[in-house]
This record gives structure tokens, sequence and C-alpha cells, in this order.
């Protein structure tokens, strides 16, 4: 019997109990659409993620923090008091004393300054400013971005945060209506006041000009404030604090050359890491983000193989009621001169084909339903994610699921097949 | 007679079950087939007959006991060749038809070529040649069940002779087929053996689709039964 041959009765014979064959077509139906699914979404929230890499485009910027000291053993007892060590305080402040991994004093900032390929290191500010006023609109609550001065905004309109001494703002588009922009492009020149309080609790004033206009996004949300208004802002922050108080940073950002090389990048990671100091570019730290969610779809994913898995029983009972149905016409068949690898290959593309059916259909439904509701939940819930499709269909994972589901189905049918080949053609003829 | 041998069987026993439930169907049967002429094996049932013409056909093999096809022992034979000579040279014709119901009537007559692996179009060709044969050409496209008895019968033999094998088995041909259309499919069976040489081994307990045959075979409780051919042969 040609492959071919075999191929069309196989198809045929999946055909011949029809309700048989949609139950269980049904059941593949169910794992392959939840595959379907769970990796459109992996792949749309994946590359939602580089797209904002992407755009922030800094490649040539590392965040660097002090490397947690080696995990404590409860046994060994508290640790030596180390009174050099710098405790946070300024910089990220009381929140940075309440980290592990200890904070970055200004000799620590020499230090990684000094290492090379680093072009410049300057400490991540946090400054608090207690509100923001255009004009007379009112006095509203601001959410500084910290990180803002040494990456790039995916900006609406106007333009990038300059190096220049100048004291420049990016408002994130949620900002401009309580401020009382008509809209993003209206902002762009105009001039807004910070107000914020020294260390002794005397209020002070700082004027800006926004320069641009943010769009939502996942990383960078709040105030985007210039490196030089940061510094002013500082200035302002710390007047009047005790001198005794020691100064440290949680972190801070490394820019290295742009056009440095994966290579050189790691390079200067480890020479970090060798200095007691943790580098972590954009993509590093959007990783461990990507990770996390890698993570929730590999237990989605995992419950679609288990649905599968189970399908896989339903193909195998199928088939085997198939060959007890068919005994005669298999006893016939070798009777004619089939040989058993043929009978078993028949009943083998037989289940192949049933998890083809399932698992392509499964997968053309998830397309056609995840696409529709895809695009009306970025039309609705999301569209404060300008960019996110939650689910986007690769179609290389499609095809990987389609044959994932055909191998299982081919496993599953192993043992009906197996059956089918083994029986004697005149026990099968004589079967009533 | 002086034509060659098809299939000759030597001592051949065969049992099924085991201990108590053992059954004995063949205890030693010995017989000759030669080319071209027409054997009935006749019997009750029960006798064995049937498990004899399995053996003869190469569906079973024999517990003790030697067959040789052509002159070559059967247990020589490799799957292979053992599926080729089912596939070529023999063809099946059986009491209960054994068509698959749904499909046409054309695709249950080249079956045979397709196991074979002919081409489709040449498969079409010979089909319809051996249906027309049995005038039934005008059924090809029918549905394998909408059919009378005797027609099944003889989509059966068009798909017995699609292949030109050289020996036709028949186990109860006429079986199930009333006396007239039971007589037609007899006069197809005998002319295939007188017009085309095609030797034809039929068992049946019908004495009188025996007595058409060149030779008969009585079986009883799985032994020749000698004395009983001598009679048949002295009427």
């Amino acid at each position: 019997m040609k492959f071919l041959d075999l191929l069309k009765s196989a198809i045929g014979n999946t055909f011949r109990s029809k309700l048989r064959t949609t139950l269980t077509v049904i059941a593949i139906f169910i794992g392959a659409f939840t595959l379907t699914i769970t990796s459109a979404i992996g792949t749309g929230v994946s590359s939602y993620i580089n797209t904002q890499v992407a755009s922030i485009g800094s490649t040539d910027v590392l965040t660097v923090t002090k490397t947690a000291d080696a995990t404590q053993s409860t046994d060994d007892g508290p640790k030596k008091y180390d009174p050099d060590k710098a405790t946070g305080s300024g910089g990220f402040g009381g929140a940075a004393s309440g980290l592990t991994g200890g904070v970055l004093s200004k000799d620590d900032l020499k230090t990684i300054a000094n290492i090379k390929g680093i072009k410049d290191v300057n400490p991540v500010v946090q400054v608090s400013p207690k509100y923001i006023q255009y004009g007379s609109n009112g006095k509203f609550v601001v959410t500084i971005n910290a990180t803002s001065a040494l990456t790039k905004a995916d900006l609406a309109a106007g333009h990038q945060l300059s190096s220049a001494d100048k004291s420049e703002v990016l408002l994130p588009g949620s900002y401009l209506h309580n401020l009382g922009f008509a809209n993003a492009k209206a902002a762009i020149g105009t001039t807004v006041t910070f107000g914020i309080d020294d260390y002794q609790g005397a209020e002070h004033q700082v004027d800006a000009t926004v320069v641009g206009v943010q769009n939502k996004s996942l990383l960078a949300s709040g105030v985007g404030l210039s490196q030089y208004l940061t510094n002013r802002l500082e200035t302002i922050q710390s007047t009047g604090r005790p001198a005794s108080l020691g100064q440290g940073y949680a972190i801070a950002m490394a820019h290295v050359s742009a056009d440095s090389t994966t290579e050189q990048t790691d390079a200067i990671k480890k020479s970090l890491s060798h200095n007691g100091f943790t580098g972590q570019t954009v993509a590093d730290q959007l990783g461990a983000f990507q990770t996390v969610i890698s993570g929730i779809i590999g237990v989605l994913n995992a419950f679609a193989v288990i649905a599968l898995i189970a399908a896989g029983f339903g193909i195998i009972n199928t088939l085997l009621m198939s060959v007890q149905e068919r005994t005669r016409e298999i006893g016939l068949m070798k009777a004619m001169g089939m040989s058993g690898g043929k009978v078993y290959g028949l009943f083998s593309m037989e289940a192949v084909f049933i998890g083809f059916l399932g698992s392509a259909i499964g997968a053309g439904i998830g397309i056609a339903l995840g696409s529709l509701i895809s695009s009306v939940l970025s039309n609705t819930v999301l569209s404060g994610l300008p960019g996110l499709h939650v689910m986007q269909f690769a179609p290389a994972s499609i095809i990987t699921i389609i044959l994932v589901v055909m191998a299982i189905a081919f496993l599953a049918g192993t043992l009906p097949a197996r059956r089918a080949a083994r029986q004697n053609p005149i026990d099968a003829l004589r079967y009533e | 007679m002086t034509s060659n041998s098809v299939l000759t069987a030597q001592g051949i026993h065969k049992s099924y079950g085991q201990g108590v439930n053992r059954f004995d169907a063949l205890k030693g049967v010995s017989l000759d087939i030669r080319e071209g002429e027409s054997v009935a094996i006749v019997g009750k049932s029960g006798s064995g007959k049937s498990t004899l013409m399995h053996l003869l056909a190469l569906l079973d093999s024999p517990d003790d006991g030697v067959l040789l096809v052509e002159g070559t022992d059967a247990r020589q034979l490799k799957g292979k060749d053992m599926n080729r000579l089912r596939n070529e040279d023999f063809g099946f014709v059986f009491q209960q038809f054994f068509l698959t119901p749904n499909a046409s009537v054309l695709d249950n007559v080249v079956l045979p070529l397709k196991i074979a692996g002919v081409s489709p179009k040449e498969r079409k060709r010979r089909g319809l040649a051996a249906l027309e044969q049995l005038e039934l050409a005008d059924k090809a496209k029918n549905k394998a069940i909408n059919l009378s008895g005797g027609q099944k019968q003889r989509v059966v033999i068009a798909r017995a002779l699609v292949n030109n094998p050289k020996v036709i088995f028949a186990d109860e041909p006429t079986g199930n087929l009333d006396t007239a259309t039971g007589a037609l499919v007899e006069d197809i069976l005998f002319s295939l053996n007188k017009e085309r040489g095609i030797t034809l081994v039929i068992v049946t307990h019908d004495v009188e689709l025996a007595a058409r045959c060149d030779r008969q075979i009585f079986i009883k409780d799985g032994l020749e039964d000698i004395a009983r051919e001598n009679a048949a042969v002295a009427s």
C-alpha cells in the first residue's frame, strides 16, 4: 500500500464514526486551544516588554548596586558590626538602609567610575517635591521617576531631556488634564513650579520648563527631571542636614560607551562584580521581569499539556474501539497481503490525523478568538498601555503546538495500532 | 493429471485451545491441489474443512505437517513473500462477503490493488474491468451496503479476481444465497476455472456444488473420509 493511499484511507476511516471522532477531537481541541492562547499571551507580553526596552534604548546604561552579602546562615549568629559601611541616608534615604545589600558610599562611586569602560557614574537621587503646579490651576501631588535623566522616554510630544544645565521636565500624559493643559503639544515649553521642603521643613519653589510629554508605559511612570533639576532639588532637600549623617546611595547609574558590544558590557559587569557591585542593564532587569512572566505562562502551559495528556487517553480509547469494530476489516486486509507494519501505519495515522484535526481547529479558533479579545482589551481595559497586544500569535509556536499534539496523538495511537497490527488474519475473520 | 502441484499438504495437524478445552480440528490430512483444477473440500460444520482451507491459503500455520506452495515449504517463506503471495496469487470469496459497507463497490473491489500499491488510475481501470466481467459496472459507485446478496457475492468475486490470482479460495460461496442466485455465482466461478485456468478451492457442505468440481475431498472429524470419496467417484 502506498503512503498516499494509506493516508487517504486513514483520513477516511476517522470520519466513519463521526460522533466518536468529534468527541475525541473536542478533547484535543481544549488542550490545543489553551496552549495557543497561553503561548500567545507569552509572545504578546514579551514583545511588549521588548518594545519598551527598544523605546528606552538604554543599552548604554548600567544600574549598579552593592552586591548582597552571601546569604547569612542562621546558625552563624549575627555578623560583626562594621562602622565604615555606609548606611543609607539621603539618596534613597531610610528605605535604602533596609536593603540587605548595603548602600553605595562616595568611595564606592569613585571605585565604579575608575572601572575600565565606564564613562561616568551618577548616584540615583530620590528627590521628593511636595507638589507640582502650572499657572493658577492648583497644586498636585507629584511622583518623580528617579531614573528619567539617564534613560530615554517614549514621547507623545516634545523632545528628550537634555544634559545641559537647564531645569527640564517630562510630564506623563496623565498629568496634563489636572494641571490644566488641553493636550500634549500645549504643555511643551510652558513653565511648571515644584514645591519642595528642605531638611528643616522650610518650603522652597523651583521653576522648570516642560520639554516633553511621555506616553504611558510599564516602566517609567512619574515626572521625569533633568539631571540639573534633580541636583537643584537635591541641594534644597539636603540643606540643613547634619554633616555627621553618612551619605550613601542605594543605586547608581553608570554610562558605558553607547556602541559597546554585549561582550564589552559583560566584561564591565564582571569587573563590577569583582569589586563587589552588581551591574544590570535595562535588558537584564526586564529579563528578571520576563522570567516571572515566563514562569506564569509555563504553569498555564503545564495545565494545557495535562489536558492534552487526558485527551491522549481519549485517543487510545477511540482507536481501541475502532480496532475492535474493524477486526474483520483488518483480518481481510491482512488476508489480502497487507503487512502488519502497514496496518500499524494506518492506525497510527488515524491517531495523528485526529490529533491534527483537534490541534488545527484549536489553534485556529484560538487565534480568531484571541485576536478578537486582544483587540477589544487594548481598546478598553488596556488602552492605558498603548502598543500592548495581550495576545500575539507567532507562526512558529503555533506550528510547534500542532506538531507536539500530533506527536502526543501518535504515542496514544501506538497501543491500539500494535493491537491491530498483531491480529492474526484468520482469528480476525472468524470474529463475529 | 500431469499439471504441476500448486498446493501440497502432508500430514497436517491443527488444534485449538489448551488442556481439556483442546480441540483437534485436523488430525493428519494430506492432499495435493494441481494447477487449473477445481477441488471441493466437503464436510459437515465442525469437520475441520474451513480450517483446512485457511491453512492452504496460508492464513494460518499448521501445528504439525508440511505445506508446500509450488514446491516451496511455507515455513521458509518470509513475511514479505507471504504477503505478496496472499496479495497476488490468492483470491478469497467468503460466505459473509466481508465488504466494507459504507465504501463504494469499486473501492471494495480494488482493495487488493490498493494494498499492492497500484496507482489509482490503474486501480480504477482494472476494478471496472473486473466489475464489467461480473456485469456490475453500473453499480461501481453504489455503496456496498445497498446491494442484494447475489450482487454482494459478485462484488466479492470481482475483488478476488482483480489481481488475476492463480488460486481462488471460496468458503461456502453460495451459503448465504438463494438457489437461483447461488447457481449464478457457481456458474461464474466455474467459468473462471474453465476459461482462465484459475485453480478453484471450494469449501462447502453442499454436495451438488461439490459434484460440479473436478475432484472432491471429504473431511470428517479432522481426517480425510476416503470411503466417501471412493463412493462419490463410483457414482
